[in-house]
């Protein structure tokens, strides 16, 4: 499904490199997680299979389904069925939060050339997608995570996430910030797509989230690169010892 | 002698090029006006406010040619229930125009008004000479000596539908000046829609009394004519709890200079001007407004948002001025620009002067460019780069638009000015 190869990735600005080297595959029907401190790249790699400029890519690949995702403009790689649930969703006043997301559900469904979905049928999907996710109409109404706490922000990016079915499914610290039930929630929204032709990378700074979302692969990212992969066994040492011991094995 | 004037100064030379109008009950009127700009000049370049605005092809004595648009898009208001009173360009065209008659309104044209009793001898040109100090506005003076044409509309009561007043253009170098009075009396409440691109060159003065308990409600789109130019002027005067609201959406424009001139003279009055305008190449838009508050209690509202690219031009000139007295006063103003590209530019000069200590007055003044990771966010979800600065671009004008009271117009200008982005991405 994913595809990342060798990827290096520098600051465009500033002489920084932040990815030294990335190499992970997800498999569809598979949930990978990727652990690690603080300033590991998590993010940064994140963005980078999204297309958020800033980046420069020095070297290596990633691939979608053996397209190529660096060569495509960021609502290219959406419609390609990439999705990037936020660490920080973005607020954007004036755009209410139906108009916003059937704009977006429309448009990857123009750009791959299928029939948009009409006004009554959105309506009946967003809402019955809304309240798996407890979220009330006036969320909806409102602005985009305009006034929104959050654990609203989180569970409005699983909203999006549900809405847009894709194919791949990013999720950059979904779990910070959110209380037990809110958690529960979002890993149960998220538990809810997944299916055999679908890919997740859960990206995470805690073990508690993976309690909930039960991933068939770990990674420890550190410095930029992955570090060690394994199990779930391998969430479950970070949690006891913290990452100095696995850190302090692979130098 | 006054061909030898007229050859050396402009402004003899645009009161020579324009016939005198026929002598009725408003001559007294137009012969102060004209006195007044004879005083005043033409605004030229080094008048303080028109550092920003270049006034000359407002100024010259033949209207700039202006291309026609063929437009094949639903009319503006096109579903409202309303009074139609059409002028083309700048002339009142009786067969497309509605009856005029509607119960709580008295409307007449201003050439066929000739009674000497008539009411409009305390409005025409009146709140004009009022409002030409402290800032000189000569355009507004021109325009009171020399319309022939508009509307008085005496509003007594409360009208069911809005009145339209839509100005057609079928001429390449037409040349308008039209002049539109209002009264309302106490407690009366009327909406009044202006739409249309009216002239190459239009130069419009509307004057507003609102007395006690009034509200009037104004909503104006100026045409989406790219090559027109046009120069107007509202002046209001607000009695005892009554409120103005006016609101003024422009797309495209080669030149438009938007004046508001408003007194709140009565306590507890509320005033509301708001503008959104987009705009690109060598589009240039000005809103100058002089707010001023001479009772107890009152509050006042600019909102202004501009779009602007391909090197377009926004001016926001705006002033709140809180006389003596006129404590408890909530002036509020905002002005901003959103520069879609590095060539274009806003030229602000937000004004507050108070004689007040009781007041609370604020203003702010910004010009940004779009918000990226708002642009990413939207993108990262499938919206195509163009779809999404538009959305975002619908979303900063929003909060000038949300100033409309009435919320099947507001929806109105927002679909309109969604349509008219998509009509320029396709
Ligand atoms: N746009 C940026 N500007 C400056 N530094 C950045 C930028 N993006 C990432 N970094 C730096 O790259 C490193 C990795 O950051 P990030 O990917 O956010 O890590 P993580 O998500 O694992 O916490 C950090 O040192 C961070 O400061
Ligand atoms: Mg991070």
């Amino acid at each position: 499904m994913l595809s990342i190869k060798n990827l290096q990735v520098k600051l465009e600005d500033e002489d920084k490199q932040i990815l030294k080297g990335v190499d992970l595959e997800v498999e569809a029907g598979k949930v990978h997680a990727i652990m690690g401190p603080n300033g590991s790249g998590k993010s940064t790699l994140s963005y980078v299979l999204s297309g958020k400029d800033g980046y420069e890519v020095t070297d290596g690949s990633a691939e979608l389904e053996g397209e190529d995702l660096l060569d495509m403009e960021p609502e290219e790689r959406a419609a390609a069925g990439l999705f990037l649930a936020f660490q920080y969703p973005v607020e954007i006043p004036g755009v209410g939060n139906m108009t916003f997301l059937r704009t977006a559900v429309n448009a990857q469904r123009k750009a791959r050339g299928e029939e948009e979905m009409s006004a009554a049928e959105f309506l009946k999907v967003v809402r019955a997608r809304a309240k798996e996710l407890k979220i009330d109409a006036d969320m909806l109404k409102r602005p985009v995570n305009m006034g929104f706490s959050g654990g609203e922000k989180k569970r409005n990016e699983i909203l999006q996430m549900a809405m847009l079915e894709p194919k791949m499914c990013i999720l950059d610290e979904t779990d910070s910030g959110l209380d037990v039930d809110a958690m529960k929630l979002v890993a149960e929204g998220v538990n809810a797509l997944r299916s055999e032709g679908r890919g997740f990378l859960v990206i995470t700074h805690y073990q508690r989230l993976l309690d909930h979302i039960k991933p068939d692969v770990v990674h420890i990212m550190a410095n930029g690169r992955i570090v060690k992969t394994g199990g779930p066994e391998l969430a479950l040492e970070v949690e006891n010892n913290g990452y100095a011991d696995i850190l302090a094995e692979v130098v | 002698m006054a061909d030898a004037a007229a050859k050396t100064d402009p402004t003899e030379a645009m009161i020579a090029s324009l016939s005198k109008p026929e002598a009725t009950w408003a001559a007294p009127a137009r012969e102060d006006a004209l006195a007044r700009l004879r005083t005043m000049g033409l605004p030229q370049r080094r008048d303080e406010y028109w550092k920003y605005t270049r006034p000359d092809t407002l100024t010259q004595t033949v209207a700039p040619e202006a291309k026609l648009l063929a437009a094949e898009e639903v009319p503006m208001f096109d579903g409202a229930e309303r009074l139609q009173i059409v002028f083309v360009d700048g002339v009142y065209d009786e067969e497309a125009s509605d009856d005029l008659s509607l119960e709580g309104v008295t409307i007449e044209r201003l050439a066929a008004a000739d009674s000497d009793l008539h009411w409009a001898k305390n409005l025409y040109g009146v709140l004009e000479a009022r409002g030409q100090t402290p800032v000189a506005r000569p355009l507004a003076a021109l325009n009171t000596a020399f319309a022939t044409d508009g509307v008085l509309i005496h509003v007594t009561g409360k009208p069911s539908k809005p009145i339209n007043m839509i100005y057609h253009r079928k001429s390449e170098g037409s040349d308008a000046i039209l002049h539109h009075c209002i009264k309302l009396d106490a407690g009366a409440e009327v909406t009044v829609l202006e739409n249309g691109a009216a002239a190459a060159r239009f130069n419009k003065v509307m004057e507003v009394e609102v007395a006690d308990g009034a509200s009037f409600h104004h909503i104006r789109t100026q045409g989406r004519d790219h090559e027109r130019r046009a120069a107007t002027h509202i002046f209001a005067r607000l009695g005892t709890n009554s409120a103005f609201r006016s609101f003024t959406m422009t797309v495209n424009g080669v030149l438009t200079r938007n004046d508001c001139v408003i007194e709140l003279t009565g306590d507890d009055a509320i005033a509301n001007v708001a503008g959104a305008c987009v705009g690109d190449g060598d589009f240039h838009h000005d809103d100058t407004v002089f707010i001023t508050h001479d009772a107890v209690n009152c509050q006042s509202r600019q909102v202004f948002k501009k779009v602007l690219r391909n090197g377009a031009t926004g001016v926001f000139q705006g002033k709140i001025l809180v006389k003596e007295g006129a404590q408890k006063t909530d002036g509020y103003q905002i002005s901003q620009s959103l520069l879609l590209d590095g060539d274009s530019q806003f030229l602000a000069k937000p004004e507050l002067e108070i004689y007040a200590d009781d007041v609370a007055c604020s203003h702010g003044s910004t010009s940004g460019a779009i918000d990226e990771d708002a642009l990413f966010y939207l993108r990262s979800r499938g919206v195509p780069h163009a779809e999404a600065t538009d959305m975002l671009t619908l979303s900063f004008l929003a909060e000038a638009v949300e100033e409309i009271d009435d919320e099947g117009l507001r929806e109105e200008m927002t679909e309109r000015l969604g349509a008219w982005l998509q009509r320029r991405r396709d």
